[in-house]
């Protein structure tokens, strides 16, 4: 019996080759990726909003303990790694344009320097997480936080007990963001690919928009992660 | 104008290490996450085009998704914030 | 001239089952409706799986004394029990398998969103399926399917970790399978089918993806954070660190309350389709009806903290969390309602999936009001943590999704195999389920409220309590029984069985327009919608082709 469908398809498939079949039209597919990256951000809102919750929680109960613990990490870094991160947000919007209006050297030189950036904040939080090691601030049993003034609070030193809190909790946020970073990473190298190849056209470049969402998402975890976390109490 | 946006977060992100420098007492945190709540907002009006985004049902995701976040967050301190003993 | 040579049996028509052969055209096939039958066979599997822990627990408790198993290998039982029926039986069972199978073609699309996507979903099961059975096989957990902190993050030696991962990955799998589901019916639906055309079953499996996408991120992090707790030496819920094991339970709660609404919605979907079709009549009240699974998947969202009470937390808290489980209740009631207005002057017929919905209607009905004895802080601190609270999510989670789904395997059976079941055998499995249910769980309300606790392997202070134990012991074998049955007779009908017609029910819906089985791509041609959902009146009007099928 004929399938009148499949004779369909392939009409289809002459005029957009990046048409998967069991799509009506290539309308239909971008609509379907597009909302299906919002609904994969979505649930990652969920999943760091319960690191999110636990931090809040224990801030509010260990307020002193906690700015105490935050002076200790590198403010300089943290900013530097926010500037980083949004300059790579703008050269992914730029690689979003590129790619909408066929620019390839644009696009490919977007996506390289985004890769660059992104590198560029694992190697920062390399050397945070270094330091952190260094001063026996990561939680565990060579854990130390002895004689740390609460800030605004003179003669007062934090708990080490709250303190190894903020630090178990502050690796747990950064850690989680760093790798999805590095699976950022892994979606740009294989985008890069891609338009290497010269797959994206102004008809299609949809991988290169949802990588884009995905990547400005975790922009955003870490544009609340960096106050939350380095900036409790920096009064000098 | 994409340009523009990138300006305001830079802006946005000294604005909220020299805030954290000044003592304002219990404000230093709704200062902080209000500065992060317009700098996320930017990205995603913006960057990820949802200013422009041609059906509602994108506006919809998010906010529903920030709703129920916002729920978890504060559904859970309202535990924490009555309890006479802690 | 052609001599035609007669043929004892029609040539069969190409459908996804002999589309191709081979293990490989399985083990990759991105037809949805392959990877709810891979599912079906996996799911079934760890159903038996918690099925003999559960045999276990209640051959322990036939005497008031622990003497077939120590008290730590009774920990192991009713954890390993709890986490295999929730995580990778009840959670992944009706969405998997039925709405895999049936969302896709009861929208009039040729597959889902994302076939690919929907593979890995099912990869991702099988390698937490395999996690997890290497830790049950290595020692297993002891600290109940909750694993609360912190006994379970600093003090229990069993393997946590281990068993932490294989949910976190079957999680993901859940998530998939929701995102593919909420893009699917956003995007793929036939010509003409708008929302208000949808089938209930859909309805409730939107709803259930809501569900799935928003909950089960937030038990993923949990996990992380008491893996990393046990595995670093972390302190975020120790106790002698500051830590908080309330926050556990909180974060935990606010996946697994939202994730039992996954367990029934789904299950309440079917009963929407199974209720019309076999009294010939549209489901009263559609809209309220379909309004009700999403309230339902909103309205889960708010009530975890009832399953705290007792915890430790505030009582103003526990007071918002009582009036809101009360709320909740609200739209399941509005279903029950729609219902039986659905019946009311239907013309009913007894087949097998209707005994289940019957089955469902009542049994439901006993667990959602028992839960509102729960939600009611006074008696709630009298039962909690007592065979009470057990009977009452056995009769939602058994009573009402179990039920469900065996009635909507029964009534899409024909869909999916091509062959008809034995109406007879189905009858008397159906039976047998309902009378070994009660007989398992009724006597379970009365331990409870009685005061026996949940999670004791010795009762022999309470040796009054043994009688009713034995009783639920003895409904336990009769509802094993009553499981093997369709077992038994689906794989008998798969070589043996009636081959169906399109649709051996006259049953309203896109489905039932296509050949049983279907072709790999669903429709000969993209249907176009012109009529509203459940229209039995057409169906059954006097010049109609088909006659509703009188077994």
């Amino acid at each position: 019996m004929p399938d009148s469908t499949v004779v369909g398809l392939h009409h289809e498939e002459e005029h957009h080759p990046e048409l998967l079949h069991h799509f009506a039209d290539p309308q239909q597919q971008r609509d379907a990726s597009s909302l299906g990256m919002w609904v994969f951000l979505a649930t990652e809102i969920m999943f760091f909003g319960g690191l999110f919750c636990a931090y809040l929680i224990y801030r509010r109960w260990y307020f002193g303990d906690f700015a105490a613990a935050s002076k200790t990490i590198n403010m300089g870094y943290g900013a530097t790694n926010t500037a980083v991160l949004i300059c790579s947000s703008l050269t992914v919007v730029l690689a979003v344009w590129a790619a909408q209006t066929a620019r390839r050297t644009l696009l490919i030189g977007s996506l390289i320097i985004t890769m660059l950036l992104g590198l560029t904040f694992l190697g920062i939080k390399g050397i945070e997480y270094r330091d952190k090691f260094v001063e026996h601030h990561v939680p565990g049993a060579s854990f130390s936080f002895e004689n740390e003034p609460v800030p605004g609070h003179p003669g007062q030193y934090a708990n080490p007990s709250h303190a190894e809190i903020f630090f178990s909790l502050y690796f747990v946020m950064t850690g989680l963001h760093a790798l999805h970073m590095i699976i950022g990473l892994g979606i740009f190298l294989w985008l890069l690919t891609m338009a290497w190849k010269g797959r994206f056209t102004p008809e299609y470049h949809t991988p290169v928009e949802i990588g884009g969402l995905y990547w400005h998402f975790v922009d955003i975890v870490w544009i609340y992660l960096f106050p939350l976390l380095y900036l409790i109490d920096r009064h000098p | 104008m994409y340009f523009a946006v990138f300006f305001a977060l830079l802006v946005g992100t000294g604005l909220t290490v020299f805030a954290a420098t000044l003592d304002l007492g219990r404000f230093n945190a709704a200062v902080a996450l209000g500065i992060a709540t317009i700098k996320a907002t930017l990205v995603a009006l913006f960057f990820m085009h949802v200013w422009q985004a041609s059906e509602k049902l994108t506006k919809l995701v998010v906010i529903g998704a920030l709703f129920f976040l916002l729920l978890l967050l504060g559904l859970t301190m309202s535990d924490y914030a009555t309890r006479p003993w802690s | 001239m052609s001599m035609e040579i007669a043929i004892p049996q029609a040539v069969e028509q190409e459908n996804y089952l002999n589309k191709e052969y081979g293990v490989w055209s399985w083990l990759l096939t991105t037809d949805h409706k392959r990877i709810a039958l891979l599912y079906l066979i996996s799911i079934t599997f760890f159903f038996f799986i918690g099925g003999f822990f559960a045999l276990l627990i209640r051959l322990e408790l036939l005497t008031p004394a622990g003497d077939l198993v120590q008290a730590d290998t009774y920990n192991k039982l009713f954890t390993m029990h709890g986490m295999v029926m929730v995580f990778f039986f009840l959670i992944p069972s009706i969405p998997a398998v039925l709405g895999n199978f049936l969302v896709p073609l009861m929208i009039g699309a040729k597959d889902l969103a994302f076939p690919r996507i929907n593979l890995l979903s099912w990869y991702l099961y099988i390698i937490g399926g395999v996690m997890m059975l290497h830790c049950m096989l290595t020692g297993g957990v002891d600290t109940g399917w909750t694993f609360y902190a912190p006994f379970s993050t600093n003090f229990t030696n069993t393997k946590i970790v281990e068993a932490g991962l294989a949910i976190f990955v079957v999680g993901f799998s859940s998530i998939l399978t929701g995102l593919n589901f909420v893009v699917t019916i956003h995007r793929m639906r036939a010509p003409g089918m708008t929302w208000s055309r949808l089938p209930l079953f859909i309805w409730a499996h939107y709803a259930t993806s809501i569900i799935q996408l928003l909950g089960t991120p937030v038990i993923a992090v949990t996990i992380v954070m008491v893996a990393a707790e046990r595995a670093l030496h972390l302190g975020i819920f120790d106790p002698r660190l500051g830590g908080d094991p309330l926050l556990f339970q909180h974060l935990f709660w606010f996946y697994s309350h939202p994730a039992v609404y996954i367990m029934i919605l789904p299950s309440m979907g079917i009963i929407s389709e199974i209720l019309a079709c076999f009294s010939r009549k549209r489901i009263f009240g559609y809209t309220f009806v379909a309004f009700s699974s999403i309230a339902i998947a909103v309205f889960g969202f708010l009530v975890w903290a009832h399953h705290m009470f007792v915890a430790g937390m505030s009582v103003y808290a526990a007071l918002v969390f009582s009036l809101l489980s009360y709320a909740v209740a609200v739209p399941s009631a509005i279903k029950v309602f729609n219902w039986t207005a659905t019946l009311y002057k239907g013309s009913i017929h007894y087949d097998a999936p209707m005994l289940y919905a019957f089955g469902f209607l009542g049994l439901f009905t006993i667990g959602g009001l028992t839960g509102l004895f729960l939600a009611a802080l006074g008696i709630d601190v009298h039962v909690t943590d007592t065979y009470f609270v057990v009977a009452h999510f056995h009769y939602i989670m058994v009573g009402g999704a179990v039920m469900g789904y065996l009635g909507g395997m029964h009534f899409w059976w024909p869909k999916i195999s091509g062959r008809l079941y034995p109406e007879g055998w189905a009858r008397l499995a159906a039976l047998i389920v309902f009378i070994g249910f009660n007989l398992t769980f009724f006597p379970q309300f009365l331990l409870g409220y009685m005061g026996m606790p949940r999670r004791y392997y010795d009762y022999s202070h309470m040796p009054e309590f043994q009688v009713l134990n034995v009783l639920s012991t003895a409904g336990a074998t009769v509802l094993g029984v009553g499981y093997l049955l369709p077992m038994i007779y689906f794989l008998w009908s798969m070589r043996y069985g009636k081959p169906a017609s399109d649709n051996p029910w006259n049953a309203a819906g896109l489905e039932w327009k296509t050949a049983s089985p279907p072709p790999t791509f669903n429709f000969e041609e993209e249907p176009v919608v012109t009529w509203e959902a459940y229209n039995y009146e057409e169906l059954d009007a006097p010049h109609s082709e088909e006659v509703p099928v009188a077994r």
